[in-house]
């Protein structure tokens, strides 16, 4: 630390993100830099993810969610960055020339941090069963698949013999395999949409792999059972993703598995003034993934939820590259700052916006769609005062779905700085 | 053979209050509670409002017990350290041709006694509250209305009683109750148990029990009321307890706050059958979300956390029913709303009967001060970092939504009616209460309750019963 008790980074969550977040700050010069996390271990959710798939982007082979989190910890600790266990941060705020970190811990009791920079890595939660108001009783028995993850492959545990998962995000469909191969009954995966929200290879691998169904267009409509689950309703929906009377159908099930969607965990966030994007629920960043509140940058899940930990290591590095420059005060701005737009089948984009001067030549535009396309094409189209709109970028997509999370690179070159608007839309070809 | 003084049936907020009142008395007292818990039955799920007493009919039992139990409020949440915000509440009225119903309002409220009643016009209401709807046309301002949170008053006047020495059992249902020479004869969890008199506090069983031992009979109709709950995001959409003018389209439902900060929504009312089925139905859902609109504008609906049913112990006669109904056995009935709001008085009221029938002597040894355990994340800095530093374990975060430490886990369990299930673990501290529903924390509060309870972790139950939350280890071992 500083003579002024001033940390150059400190990186709030020891998960994926702030792992590689920590590490390439470290690569870009920050010496000064403290990783705090809340669980006892670092490595965040990966540590229960214990199926494999992960890395194949980052390391060309397939690991383990504790593997590939393995391999940043221990970079960590080669490069002998601090980090603080079972140290829950309950404060940020904004000060003059630092932000203030408020943590809580069984060891250090009540601390405060200080650091000119802060990475917001907190990753996030799953939507609970209240969020969908789902009739019926509330016994014992309902999980969401995140926890049914952790009890079956951290504690040892088998949650339930005869299951029904509602939603097919990925966590539920590497579950709906989990449960049965420690010896459950998989009745059926039921997911509102009429397309899953989880990755193709995982509804091959997960469900077909072992006969599961997988109803589309179908929600759960009723949960039995006062003490612990008998049985839940499942129909079909319409739509407008109102359930159609007549088709319902009753499974009778100990257990039920909510996979209904992720959410960006931003409390800390809010608390300091990060201004929020409706569509993804984390920050509005710009091109350094940097948010409305200076020296205050986010990654991973916090900022939107990804399909793959490669992305969000690779997200999280590049907002740990720009945290040490602004740490060491070269990522001075000047420049303004052009809004990125969404069209056509295209929900949101992160970064939100982009200044081409503090640009590195390029800025990777992460981006979902909201439905599934076939022969689709990706446009990127730039808008001036007084010219026809310019086509940066035109890609054709054989196939797009709102699973999984599609990227493009923005190059510095393409950008004269006059743009007042960057259009990224995705359409049919022939719409 | 022993024999107690009084039996108490049931460990809800009445029952819980009649025993803290008894045991200012000396004697041998017993409560009897079938679930695992206090507070499992019609107490945990309501409004949560102390009501002001304006509505029930002048001259009634619930506007007798609720006006008093209003004003013993202050007090009594002072001697249990429990949450209590005298908020305030609305009617507001929608139709200009109902306006005079709220005059006839505040007219019952003058006869029952209850004082800071004002009339308001639209406008006033809607500086007083500006989420109110522009249909609002007229206001009755209830200044004496507050919020509380349920489990915490009824854990208070239940460790309150059970320090000054009343003697609680859970899992324990009463099955039978026949009259014996000089008192009473329960079978209850399998044992006989024998007391001299006998208070039925059994919520929406209440009926089941006086009609075991009476000749006039009871009809308690379990009647269900569903509720909204919204994160603490929404809490500050509006600053009292809103209630819609009963009208045209019918009963509304209520918007308030909580003293937890969050905002609540309800209840429906519809009578049911069966009086253990506590189930949400996609009907009422959407009922509380569209009546809740009426008399409010922009409710973030998509912040519902949880939804959740309660069942009201309706009476026939539409009253409480505070009686001696046969020689030692007394009634604490038909206690729905302002059953909540009524049961500090409804506790002083019964026992009065129980000490008059046995002449029960003043127990010189009540302590009427209770303290709860400190929640930590809502102390000052300053104050959260001394507790830290004397205890370790309020550092040590286990639920992240509602900043809940090891340690006040630990003292929810080691209390003095502690904790034993998941359940009791989250009503005691809010963990698992807050935006993520326990998703995060649960498996550490079933290892801590496992750990601390000497439990295998297939033996931690959610509430009562066979609510077991894992089944088997994954390993090791052979299935049973």
């Amino acid at each position: 630390m500083s003579q002024s008790g001033i940390h150059e980074i400190a990186i709030i969550g020891g998960g994926p993100a702030g792992l590689a977040a920590a590490i390439a700050a470290r690569e870009a010069g920050a010496r000064d830099i403290v990783i705090l996390e809340r669980e006892k271990e670092l490595g965040g959710i990966l540590n229960q993810c214990i199926h494999n798939g992960f890395g194949l982007h980052t390391f060309q082979e397939e690991l383990t969610g504790p593997e590939y989190a393995a391999r940043y910890i221990r970079q960590v600790k080669d490069l002998g960055i601090p980090y603080l266990l079972s140290t829950t941060v309950v404060d940020l705020r904004r000060e003059e020339d630092h932000v203030a970190v408020t943590s809580v811990s069984r060891r250090d009791g009540l601390l405060q941090t200080r650091a000119r920079a802060v990475v917001l890595a907190m990753g996030c939660r799953e939507r609970p069963r209240g969020a969908l108001n789902i009739p019926g009783t509330r016994p014992a028995g309902i999980f969401s698949a995140g926890t049914a993850q952790r009890l079956v492959n951290l504690e040892g545990y088998l949650p339930g013999r005869r299951v029904v998962i509602l939603g097919s995000g990925d966590i539920g469909l590497i579950m709906a395999r989990r449960m049965t191969l420690e010896g459950a009954k998989v009745l059926c995966v039921a997911e509102i949409q009429p397309y899953s929200g989880g990755l193709k290879r995982n509804i091959v691998q997960c469900l077909q792999d072992y006969g599961i169904p997988l109803k589309l267009s179908h929600t759960v409509v009723d949960i039995r059972g006062k003490e612990r689950v008998s049985g839940v309703t499942i129909a079909q929906v319409d739509q407008n993703l109102k359930p159609i009377p007549g088709t319902e159908e009753d499974f009778d099930c100990d257990t039920l598995l909510l996979s209904v969607g992720l959410l960006p965990e931003n409390e800390l966030s809010k608390a300091v003034g990060v201004e929020l994007a409706p569509a993804t629920g984390g920050p509005r960043v710009n091109e350094s993934l940097e948010t409305n509140i200076p020296g205050v940058f986010a990654c991973g899940n916090v900022l939107h939820v990804h399909d793959l930990v490669d992305y969000v290591s690779e997200e999280a590095a590049n907002a740990g590259r720009c945290a040490a420059r602004f740490a060491a005060g070269t990522l001075s701005g000047g420049g303004r700052e052009i809004p990125l737009a969404p069209a056509g089948a295209v929900r949101y984009t992160v970064p939100a916006g982009v200044d081409p001067v503090r640009m590195d030549g390029e800025a990777v535009v992460r981006f979902r769609v909201g439905r599934n396309m076939r022969k689709a094409v990706v446009t990127v189209l730039a808008e001036e005062p007084g010219q026809e709109p310019r086509t940066l970028l035109r890609r054709k997509r054989p196939v797009m779905a709102p699973g999984e999370m599609e990227q493009i690179a923005l190059k510095k070159e393409w950008l004269t700085g006059d743009e007042t608007k960057i259009t990224v839309e995705a359409r049919e070809e022939d719409a | 053979m022993k024999r107690y003084d009084t039996v108490v049936i049931g460990a809800g907020v009445t029952g819980s209050a009649v025993a803290r009142e008894l045991s200012r008395r000396k004697g041998r007292f017993l409560v009897l509670e079938k679930a695992s818990d206090v507070c499992e039955g019609t107490s945990k799920a309501n409004s949560a409002i102390i009501h002001a007493g304006f509505d029930a009919q002048p001259g009634s039992l619930k506007a007798r017990m609720n006006v008093r139990g209003n004003l013993m409020m202050d007090k009594l949440s002072e001697e249990l350290d429990i949450p209590f915000r005298r908020v305030g509440a609305l009617v507001v009225c929608l139709r200009e041709e109902e306006l005079p119903r709220l005059r006839e309002l505040q007219e019952r409220g003058r006869e029952n006694g209850v004082e800071g009643l004002e009339l308001l016009s639209g406008e006033q209401a809607r500086a007083l509250e500006p989420n109110l709807s522009k249909e609002v046309c007229g206001a009755l301002l209830a200044k004496t209305s507050g919020i509380i949170c349920p489990f915490a008053l009824t854990l208070g006047l239940a460790e309150s009683a059970a320090k000054n020495g009343v003697e609680f059992r859970f899992d324990t249902e009463v099955t039978g109750l026949s009259p014996e020479e000089g008192g009473w004869v329960l079978q209850a969890g399998g044992e006989e148990v024998h007391t001299r008199t006998v208070v039925n506090a059994a919520g929406v069983h209440a009926g089941l029990l006086h009609n075991m031992v009476c000749e006039q009979k009871l009809a308690v109709i379990p009647r269900k009321g569903e509720y909204c709950l919204l994160d603490k995001t929404a809490g500050g959409h509006v600053g009292r307890t809103i209630f819609q003018l009963p009208g045209r389209l019918g009963k509304g439902v209520l918007v308030s706050p909580t003293v937890h900060g969050n905002l609540l929504l309800g209840p429906t009312a519809a009578d049911v059958e069966d009086p253990d089925s506590t189930a949400t139905t996609a009907a009422g859902l959407t009922e509380v979300m569209e009546k809740s609109a009426w008399g409010v504008k922009d409710i973030p609906y998509r912040q519902v956390i949880t939804s959740f049913m309660g069942l009201r112990a309706h009476e026939a006669g539409d009253d409480f029913v505070l009686a001696e109904s046969a020689p030692g056995f007394f009634d604490g009935a038909g206690i729905e709303s302002p059953g909540l709001s009524s049961a500090p008085a409804i506790g002083e009221y019964l026992a009065g009967l129980v000490t008059d029938k046995l002449g029960l002597e003043e127990n010189p040894d009540f302590d009427p001060i209770r303290r709860g355990a400190p929640r930590i994340a809502e102390l000052p800095l300053e104050e959260r970092a001394a507790k830290i530093a004397e205890n370790p374990l309020y550092g040590n975060i286990i639920c992240r939504c509602e900043e809940v430490s090891e340690g006040e886990i630990l003292d929810a369990i080691h209390g003095i009616l502690g904790a034993r299930t998941l359940d009791g673990v989250k009503r005691r501290t809010r963990a698992g209460m807050g935006r993520c529903q326990s998703g995060f924390c649960s498996p550490r509060v079933m290892e801590i309750l496992a750990r601390e309870l000497r439990l295998d972790l297939t033996e931690i139950r959610k509430n009562g019963g066979d609510s077991q939350i894992v089944l088997k280890k994954t390993r090791g071992e052979r299935e049973a």
